[in-house]
């Protein structure tokens, strides 16, 4: 008799710590979709701004017809682009052609005086901001994820629940990843 | 990140698990002095009670009721783009569950506070000082570092950690007006030797108790400053950007010495204690570690800033002490690299942009009227000036108030002024009569805009 309650109770604490490790890990892997989800958050925020940046630069500077215009279309590829590499791929050009509309910006002193100029470039300058730390706390809320799967014992239970490790934000192209840096 | 709040938790329910006992033992001492060995329990559940009721009290007042002491006013987006978008920026970096919300003190002295127990219901507050002195990178180490107490659960321990050292304190200051009213009573009954014993150690209690507590108190406090700071190198990527901030912000209490106005109950609150930004060493009875050593272990970690870098960097300053961040923390979180200072070849001049910003959103809140002077000063007007007409103390242009600006424009006919209906509610583009291009953004209240070339009034109708 006494057998079978210390059993059942041994059973009843495995029982219970499984599902907290569990549960740990759900929890970690939700905390994970949400930190991607930012990013795209962000990146949408970046194509919202851009036509009014456009118009507003349009107003001062109208004949840098082909900087406004591969910015422009830097912006629709972005907007349109399918898969993790396609897209960052875009969103690395379209960062580099903003680079180069603010080159240009720099020799219009009235348009940098503008009190919507400046706005547009504060929200700018935050966006670009926000991706990175949105990048960058996926790429924590990775790390957090991976380590908790291989210590043990909560690699066991990853196993028997087929939880496997996430891959880490990169941009891969070595190139591509001095482009972006924007400097407003 | 959670590895780092669970071990800080772990920590503080010791820490409150001692004040606790304290507070029970203090009951019970109290109890047997008054009623005889039986009535101990008694006490000790009454002390628990007292917590419990004084904990509930200050669970529900709020985070309004801090806001209220420090006379904070909460801000919208376009009060101060730029701190919003800070705050916005370390909420995503930190993985809050919601943005604070933001408000600002009308005071000079730069300073900056977070309340809020769960990160839902949380406020970060800075002072319109802070706003005018630091630059984009500074400013987000502060506003990292807020966010880390809140991110940590800080607040939330620390109100608890308060109020159970109130309760200390009141339950000894009611046992000695006890003694004192009830002493003569109790000696005529001339109790033996064992009771004269137990009532000396409950005055000990009673004395050293408040004292004990307040000890653990400010050591706990400490410990988070650190963590908050080691937080915020985390979030930022940017140690300097915290350490010159931390550097400007003593320097500028150090210099105003004793004429600051601080509420003396929300000093522990923040960033650096106003009232002790002064002090040359960390006493016992410090809530803060010294700046000086907060911005040394800051600049030591080089160009890293992952929670075992910030520990290296501790253990290099203070020769060896433990920084407190749990060991799981330091094993997992491997080299992350700091990144480069954000170029912002005019910081000064925004920084007093933003500075100017936060003090007329603060005036309007007065219903201050504020005319910006084509020269460049800004002429605020105290609400009900009887006048027709203001004048720039620089150039010496004259300004119609409105009041005043109404009657002529309906006289004067020549200039009717023109139409634009938007489009939508973002931001949009069009062309004055003049020529000159106007923008109208998502955050335009009015109902009228002036243009900047021809200085004629444009109705903006709704879409």
């Amino acid at each position: 008799m006494i057998g079978l309650i210390v059993l059942i109770v041994v059973v009843v604490v495995i029982g219970a710590w499984l599902i907290g490790m569990y549960n740990g890990l759900v929890r970690l892997k939700n905390q994970l979709k949400n930190a991607w989800a930012q990013i795209d958050v962000q990146l949408k925020r970046r194509h919202d701004l851009i036509p009014n940046l456009v118009e507003t630069v349009k107003g001062y500077a109208g004949h840098e017809k082909t900087t406004l215009q591969n910015v422009v279309e830097a912006r629709t590829k972005a907007v349109s682009a399918q898969g993790v590499e396609a897209q960052s791929q875009a969103e690395g050009e379209l960062s580099s052609a903003l680079g180069r509309l603010m080159v240009v910006v720099e020799q219009y002193p009235d348009l940098k005086a503008n009190q919507n100029f400046l706005a547009l470039q504060e929200e700018l300058t935050s966006t670009e901001n926000r991706i990175g730390f949105a990048r960058q706390h996926y790429n924590d809320s990775v790390m957090t994820y991976n380590t908790r799967l291989e210590s043990f014992p909560v690699n066991v239970v990853a196993g028997m629940f087929g939880f496997s490790a996430e891959a880490f934000f990169e941009i891969e192209d070595a190139a591509q990843r001095e482009v972006p840096k924007v400097q407003f | 990140m959670w590895e780092a709040i669970r071990d800080n938790a772990r920590r503080s329910r010791l820490l409150i698990g001692l004040m606790g006992a304290t507070l029970v033992v203090l009951g019970y001492l109290i109890g047997v002095v008054a009623a005889g060995p039986d009535a101990g329990i008694f006490g000790a559940l009454g002390a628990l009670a007292l917590w419990l009721v004084m904990l509930v009290a200050a669970l529900t007042g709020g985070e309004q009721l801090v806001m209220m002491t420090a006379r904070a006013r909460q801000i919208r987006k376009e009060d101060a783009p730029q701190l919003w978008n800070v705050v916005e920026e370390m909420t995503i970096a930190s993985g809050l569950g919601g943005m604070p919300k933001i408000y600002i003190v009308d005071n000079d002295m730069p300073n900056a506070f977070a309340a809020g127990r769960k990160a839902e219901s949380s406020c970060v507050a800075v002072t319109t000082g802070l706003l005018r002195r630091l630059n984009r990178d500074e400013l987000q180490g502060v506003i990292a570092h807020e966010i880390g107490h809140i991110k940590n659960l800080d607040v939330r321990f620390m109100t608890i950690a308060a109020v159970m050292l109130g309760s200390i304190v009141i339950l000894a200051d009611l046992f000695f007006r006890m003694l004192w009213l009830g002493g003569g009573r109790r000696r005529g009954s001339g109790g033996g030797g064992g009771h004269a014993l137990i009532l000396l150690v409950a005055i000990l209690a009673a004395f050293l108790a408040p004292l004990f507590a307040q000890l653990l108190y400010f050591a706990c406090s400490r410990k988070r400053e650190y963590l908050a700071d080691a937080s915020a190198a985390r979030f930022t990527r940017y140690p300097a950007g915290l350490a010159s901030a931390l550097e400007k912000i003593s320097g500028q209490l150090v210099r105003a010495g004793k004429k600051r106005e601080v509420q003396r109950a929300l000093a522990p609150m923040y960033i650096i204690n106003p009232l002790q930004a002064a002090a040359k060493s960390v006493g016992l009875f410090s809530t803060h570690p010294s700046t000086e050593q907060r911005v040394r272990v800051l600049r030591a970690m080089g160009g890293n800033v992952s929670w075992a870098d910030y520990d290296r960097a501790f253990r290099q300053v203070m020769k060896g002490q433990a920084s407190g961040i749990g060991a799981r923390t330091l094993r997992s979180d491997k080299g992350v690299a700091a990144r480069e200072p954000t170029s912002e070849p005019d910081a000064r001049q925004k920084a007093v942009a933003r500075g100017r910003e936060a003090a007329e959103f603060l005036d309007r809140m007065i219903e201050f009227l504020i005319i910006a002077c084509p020269c460049g000063v800004r002429i605020k007007v105290p609400p009900g000036l009887d006048r027709e007409a203001v004048q720039c103390t620089r150039c010496g242009r004259s300004h119609s108030l409105p009041r005043a600006e109404a009657a002529a424009g309906a006289a004067a006919a020549g200039a009717p002024p023109l139409h634009y209906r938007r489009r939508g509610d973002g931001w949009e583009t069009f062309k004055c009569a003049c020529g000159q291009p106007l923008q109208v953004g998502p955050a335009f209240r009015g109902g009228t805009l002036t243009c900047k070339k021809c200085r004629r009034a444009i109705e903006i109708a709704g879409p």
